[in-house]
């Protein structure tokens, strides 16, 4: 599929070069096709053998056809199969739980002290920024002895709020920094003018700002799923059968034979968990290189 | 805590003085007043999570670090109960002692937590260096591709955030996959290397899955700094005949430093916290066991113990990051905070 792609768009980029350019520039821009291949092969190929491997039949695990043979759907079967104690389904479940409730709670949080960032002079802006910065780097490990002591004390081990509350302390953070980026770009002057017809502070963000500010909310939605989706350390400790989530699942998938890994079934829950994120990135690509890069550069 | 992002550049204009009453004029102070009033309102919820869920533990930890843990006495056989330990766990961490029979320390026996602390930092530095590295390289040689305008250049974009939206859990089964035996790897290759079976190749089974998973981020953070660069410069210097590799060296690598420094930070303090990766693709064994690996292993044989260790990752990555801001110039709030139409 990649090589494929990536082929035809050597040959279309030959086709549009003016015959009257110089050869050297010829030759540039061959080369820029040829290092646009290896990059699409080099992020693409692993993506690809794993779904390619999800569609296998099992006898057929380490078939190295660089194409989809000997299909089927069983893999997909023994990914939500119960009876060698995996608890996929349930897992899939308990990351959306997670992770809707995360994105929520931050995003709720997170827009009012964007806001106060990006708009409003005040002092000691730049430790409040520097500090949210600092939690965002923040190491989980340095978290995790003390909230599992905590949550063993108080009977939380194993619950949704002990997952739910750690993993705040890494999205927030993520989304305070993006939504305060986004916030900067937008064409704020509609805020003034809707204060000049009499609005207050309150009432302008509510009913002119909102509405402007949705897509930049949604794309930080989306970053922050995304991150607590992909929640490892904290969930492999703190949770249990019954809620853990699907990170934590796949990393202990067990198969019909304790000492044989089912490949197999892995990359099919693998590529359920992967494929609906990889859709909303490509889909909203732009927005998403925007709130991933804002942090960094602007 | 913002402490570690160095200097910050609190800019006496940004805040100005509420108490001021000069003849420039009071509605503009009580106008910043008011808004100090509204953003500390603002910031108070995001304030407070953070303080709940980041500030707590930390302290918690530390509090926890230099009290003993009760346990059962390996000489005795007798319940010790816990109390404070001053800095004993911190000792026995950094001189690999562990509680002898009878009282004491030895050194730890091979094998044991205890004995693992210097060749976890070594690893979990092994792999920042190699890691951020090699994404260093990679990622702006993609930036620098990405840059380019051509066709097909949307699919280059789209294809890099693959590797990125991947879950670590997933990114490590899979190239645990990969890296099998009889895997894809060793077939492409016609090679024959057990890769989670002894130490070198394991380590770079983890290096090599790093960095394919994390490359697209480095990537996009350099090519935003990339295209913040005006055109007219490189136009500019081509007229004055500039070579590509001059080009390059006195425009790109200097307009493009800050951007740069903040990704290499990033990575650097994200790599440092290594964890899902080796922890599922070689389960720590063969010498690839990260500090955080190292932590989380200890935290069911005492908790005390377990947070002076954290406590001792947390001033390693805490110390990076200050060195980083503070003498490679990484300035982060600047870079992410200074500019903007809300700055005055």
């Amino acid at each position: 599929m990649t090589t494929a792609t990536a082929s035809s768009s050597v040959g279309a980029g030959q086709g549009t070069a003016s015959r009257a350019s110089q050869s050297r520039e010829q030759w540039a821009s061959v080369r820029t096709y040829i290092s646009a291949a290896v990059i699409l092969i080099w992020c693409l190929a692993p993506a690809y053998w794993m779904v390619v491997t999800a569609f296998r039949q099992v006898g057929f695990t380490y078939d190295t056809t660089p194409w989809p043979t000997h299909v089927t759907l069983d893999n997909f079967l023994t990914a939500f199969d119960t009876s060698f104690g995996n608890r996929f389904g349930q897992a899939l479940l308990n990351s959306i739980i997670i992770g809707v409730t995360v994105t929520v709670i931050s995003l709720i949080i997170g827009v009012f002290a964007a806001y106060a960032l990006a708009r409003l002079n005040f002092r000691f802006k730049y430790l409040v920024l520097g500090f949210i910065l600092g939690a965002s780097m923040f190491p989980g490990v340095a978290l995790i002895t003390p909230l599992f002591q905590l949550f063993t004390n108080i009977g939380w081990m194993g619950t949704y709020q002990a997952l739910i509350i750690p993993n705040i302390s890494f999205v927030l953070p993520l989304t305070v920094y993006t939504l305060t980026s986004f916030f900067r770009e937008m064409p704020w002057e509609l805020e003034e003018s809707a204060r000049v017809d009499g609005c207050t502070q309150g009432q302008a963000f509510r009913k002119v700002i909102m509405p402007l500010a949705a897509p930049a909310i949604f794309t930080t939605a989306i970053l922050a799923f995304i991150s607590s989706w992909n929640e490892f350390l904290i969930a492999s400790q703190l949770s249990n059968e019954a809620t853990q989530p699907v990170t934590v699942a796949i990393a202990s998938f067990a198969g019909a034979q304790p000492n044989q890994i089912p490949y197999t079934a892995i990359m099919a829950a693998g590529t359920i968990v992967t494929i609906p994120l990889v859709i909303l990135v490509l889909v909203f690509q732009r927005k998403i290189v925007a709130g991933l890069t804002a942090g960094a550069v602007k | 805590m913002a402490t570690e992002l160095g200097p910050t550049p609190v800019k006496p204009a940004s805040g100005a003085p509420a108490v001021h009453h000069g003849p420039k004029g009071v509605g503009e102070d009580n106008r910043i007043l008011s808004q100090g009033k509204w953003a500390s309102w603002l910031l108070a919820p995001t304030i407070i999570a953070l303080g709940v869920v980041i500030v707590y533990p930390i302290i918690s930890a530390i509090v926890m670090s230099f009290q003993k843990d009760a346990g059962l006495d390996p000489a005795t056989g007798l319940f010790t109960a816990g109390g404070p330990a001053g800095i004993q766990n911190y000792v026995n961490w950094l001189g690999q002692q562990c509680a002898a029979p009878g009282g004491g320390t030895v050194a730890c026996p091979p094998g044991t937590l205890g004995g693992q602390f210097w060749s976890a930092t070594g690893t979990t530095f092994l792999f920042t260096v190699i890691t951020v590295a090699l994404e260093t390289v990679l990622g702006f040689w993609m930036a620098m591709i990405m840059a380019r305008s051509f066709k097909g250049r949307g699919l280059v974009r789209a294809a890099v955030l693959v590797p990125w939206a991947i879950p670590t859990a997933v990114t490590a089964q899979l190239w645990l996959f990969m890296f099998d035996f009889n895997g894809i790897i060793n077939k492409v290759f016609s090679a024959s290397i057990l890769w989670t079976g002894s130490e070198w190749p394991a380590k770079w089974a983890v290096i090599i899955a790093d960095t394919w998973k994390t490359t697209p981020f480095m990537a996009l953070l350099i090519l935003a700094g990339l295209q913040m660069i005006p055109a007219e410069v490189y136009e500019a210097s081509k007229v004055d005949g500039a070579s590509a590799w001059q080009r390059f060296r006195l425009i790109t690598l200097p307009l493009v430093k800050p951007a740069l420094m903040v990704a290499i930070l990033f990575r650097t303090l994200d790599a440092l916290r290594m964890f899902d990766l080796p922890y599922i693709l070689t389960g720590g064994a063969n010498n690839t066991t990260t500090l955080s690996i190292l932590v989380i292993n200890q935290i069911r044989q005492g908790f005390n113990s377990a947070a002076a260790l954290s406590t001792i990752t947390f001033l390693i990555i805490f110390l990076v990051a200050f060195i980083f801001v503070r003498f490679l110039g990484a300035n982060v709030v600047e870079q992410s905070g200074a500019t903007g139409k809300g700055k005055k």
